[in-house]
């Protein structure tokens, strides 16, 4: 069993909510990323989605794209990524890490090489926002040789015929789109959601996970009341830009972001 | 429209004309590299269009708006002073910078426009370059009585105002956009982002034979018109066949439109032709087919300008249209069969052959168009005089007026 299912799995088992964090890798400093992962961890976070930066990220707002415009103005690579990943597997061997972003870095690396590569630093699974299960024949059987999860989204625009056919690809858990819109928009509907989920319930078995929209303790237990998690990404991006220049606000700010998130779970 | 994708018979040897496939694929190229939450606008509109092209109502009302909105068909013009000047092969002209609006571009506006009111979406979007393809959409929009935003990078925006304030003027309202490098593919990024949020009552016309499945067929078949009166035209004036067939490749749309009708016709070459910039060699170009490779991009895989780490970088181009990172993927597939072959000329060659069809012809182009002409005045100078070429005068050049005035150092007021 993955190290992504084993966490999952161990959460429900124990009613714990999962709270996912996003963020970009080498956003605003290669160095503090590391860092930050274990903050996070330390925070209550139980799966991290790190974000490797494109310079054409299509499915983002304003707050990420600049994330991944930041990353990328020195030069951060997926290489750079995968040994961060590295890294943070030396002082944690437990929480899972999921690469998130869009394919082609992964693409021109090759998709043998990339999952040889990413296997060895310890990555759990991938989010490609731009990869619906429909294209991503090739690339998930080399995931699958190499143990690495294909997590892949659902959208309020998900038919249900769909739904069976995503969360069927779909390993660890599905990852709900909840907003028509990009990454940081506001205006979620919880109850719309609410109904949403409750049909995919229906179709599918697989833990199901809720992002975008999340902004703060109050919103994520709303949601997580009707799911299994949360992913909270374009709040603590928002902490770590405004804090660009003074670096030594953004753990502190983003953990008591996220630990204020994990008590508001925990009383689920 | 007649349908030129005809079905093989035996169902093995499958025509070139034949593809995409039914999942969007021209080989490993196009497909349909989207986000979820458009994956289900995609498919309807795919349904929707596939539909609508076998609709009698439909293209009655497409083929009667090409001929008296649009004003086709467009002339196939013999440039007998080109022609002397290059001493070769006799050089034709396909004239769609007469084409209201003044570029290709409306063709594919008004069919995609069609789809949106038999879709029963009240809002268009899109994105643009040079302006074209945004003043071609606010153009349609007006004519259908859709609301209109258009997308443009703010350094486009500075450099085509003409074209912004004529959008303007036509109701549509244009967003800057500021993000990446500002030019016409942080455009498309935006206007998907506006799409995935208002894909209930948006379409989103894309304005070349790029971006996801429908899309590279959707908007092909719709130009296609430009081939097939070429096919037409060129057999009435001159009988036969052409030798060659010349046309830009930003996107590639003008030039899918011209060539398409002519892939089962093998004696018939096919030149794309890619704005070199200011030269291959020094990087500062917009020419993936000729000197990029393969990736993904804006929903599609195709031939991309990419550094080593798979980042999308700038590109360079005198014309604003031809500044486009990447390119339609049925060129890439025409390319890696030998269907088509994709050079590359320079700003300073297409400057050239911008200035000689003034003065030899009376033609301003669109210094897009002008990259075709560039490189149709050479290779009619390599054949016989008994040859004959048609390049694709794909828009006319009076946005270009400002940037060469500049160029030549003189102020306009």
């Amino acid at each position: 069993m993955s190290r992504l299912t084993i966490k999952v799995e161990a959460n429900q088992t124990a009613g714990r909510k999962s709270l996912v964090a996003y963020i970009v890798a080498g956003d605003p400093v290669k160095d503090l990323t590391v860092k930050l992962m274990h903050a996070m961890v330390d925070a209550g976070v139980d799966i991290i989605e790190l974000g490797f930066p494109f310079s054409d990220p299509e499915a983002e707002g304003p707050v990420i794209q600049l994330a991944h415009e930041r990353a990328l103005k020195h030069g951060t690579s997926l290489r750079d990524v995968l040994l961060m990943v590295e890294e943070f597997r030396q002082g944690d061997t437990d929480t899972p890490v999921i690469l998130m972003g869009y394919l082609n870095p992964i693409e021109l690396m090759g998709y043998e090489a990339f999952c040889v590569f990413a296997s060895s630093t310890g990555v759990d699974g991938t989010i490609i926002v731009n990869l619906p299960p429909e294209e991503s024949g090739v690339f998930s059987s080399h995931l699958e040789n190499h143990d690495i999860d294909s997590v892949y989204l659902l959208a309020p625009t998900t038919t249900d015929k769909r739904a069976a056919y995503v969360t069927a690809q779909s390993r660890g858990f599905v990852y709900y789109v909840s907003l028509k819109g990009t990454t940081g928009a506001s205006n979620l509907d919880v109850t719309d959601v609410g109904e949403k989920l409750s049909r995919f319930r229906e179709i599918s078995s697989l833990p199901v996970m809720v992002g975008f929209g999340i902004k703060d303790a109050a919103t994520a237990a709303e949601v997580a009341q009707i799911s299994d998690g949360v992913v909270v990404g374009s709040a603590i991006v928002n902490l770590i830009a405004k804090h660009e220049n003074e670096l030594g606000s953004v753990i502190p700010d983003v953990t008591e972001l996220l630990g204020g998130i994990r008590k508001s779970l925990d009383k689920i | 429209m007649t349908n030129e994708s005809v079905q093989d018979d035996d169902g093995v040897n499958e025509q070139i004309s034949s593809f995409p496939d039914d999942t969007g694929h021209f080989g490993v190229y196009g497909g349909r590299f989207v986000s979820e939450i458009l994956m289900q606008a995609l498919e309807e509109l795919n349904n929707e269009y596939e539909r609508l092209r076998h609709d009698e109502a439909f293209q009655a009302e497409l083929k009667s708006d090409m001929s008296h909105y649009v004003g086709r068909a467009s002339p196939l013009y013999f440039a007998q002073r080109l022609t002397d000047m290059a001493g070769g092969a006799k050089i034709y002209l396909k004239r769609e910078d007469l084409n209201h609006t003044g570029a290709h571009k409306i063709n594919n506006c008004i069919g995609q426009a069609l789809l949106a009111k038999y879709m029963g979406k009240p809002r268009i979007i899109a994105e643009t370059g040079a302006g074209q393809h945004g003043v071609a959409s606010a153009t349609v929009a007006a004519r259908f009585g859709l609301t209109c935003q258009v997308y443009m990078g703010s350094e486009d925006i500075e450099r085509q105002s003409l074209n912004v304030y004529r959008m303007k003027l036509l109701g549509a309202d244009v967003v800057p956009v500021t993000s990446g490098s500002r030019t016409l593919k942080d455009a498309l990024s935006e206007a998907m982002r506006d799409w995935v949020t208002n894909v209930d009552d948006t379409h989103y016309i894309i304005g070349t034979v790029a971006g996801p499945h429908p899309y590279p067929k959707l908007v092909r078949d719709f130009q296609s018109v430009i081939g097939r009166e070429t096919k037409a035209q060129f057999a009435d004036i001159h009988g036969g066949l052409p030798d060659a067939l010349v046309a830009c490749v930003g996107g590639g749309s003008n030039a899918m439109g011209i060539f398409y009708p002519f892939l089962e016709d093998a004696s018939v070459r096919l030149v794309g032709v890619e704005a070199a910039g200011m030269g291959l060699e020094t990087g500062e170009h917009a020419a993936p087919l000729t000197a990029g490779n393969v990736g993904v991009l804006h929903g599609n895989r195709t031939y991309l300008m990419q550094d080593a780490d798979g980042q999308i970088i700038d590109t360079h181009s005198v014309s604003a249209g031809l500044d486009y990172p990447g390119v339609g993927p049925e060129h890439a597939w025409l390319k890696d069969i030998k269907r088509a072959e994709y050079v590359a000329v320079t700003d300073e060659q297409a400057l050239e052959a911008f200035r000689s069809l003034n003065l030899l012809e009376g033609i301003l182009p669109a210094l897009e168009s002008a990259h075709a002409v560039a490189y149709g005045i050479e290779l009619a100078k390599s054949m016989d005089r008994e040859k004959a070429i048609v390049i694709n005068l794909s828009g006319r050049g009076d946005k270009d007026i400002p940037t060469m005035a500049k160029i030549d150092g003189i102020t306009i007021t």
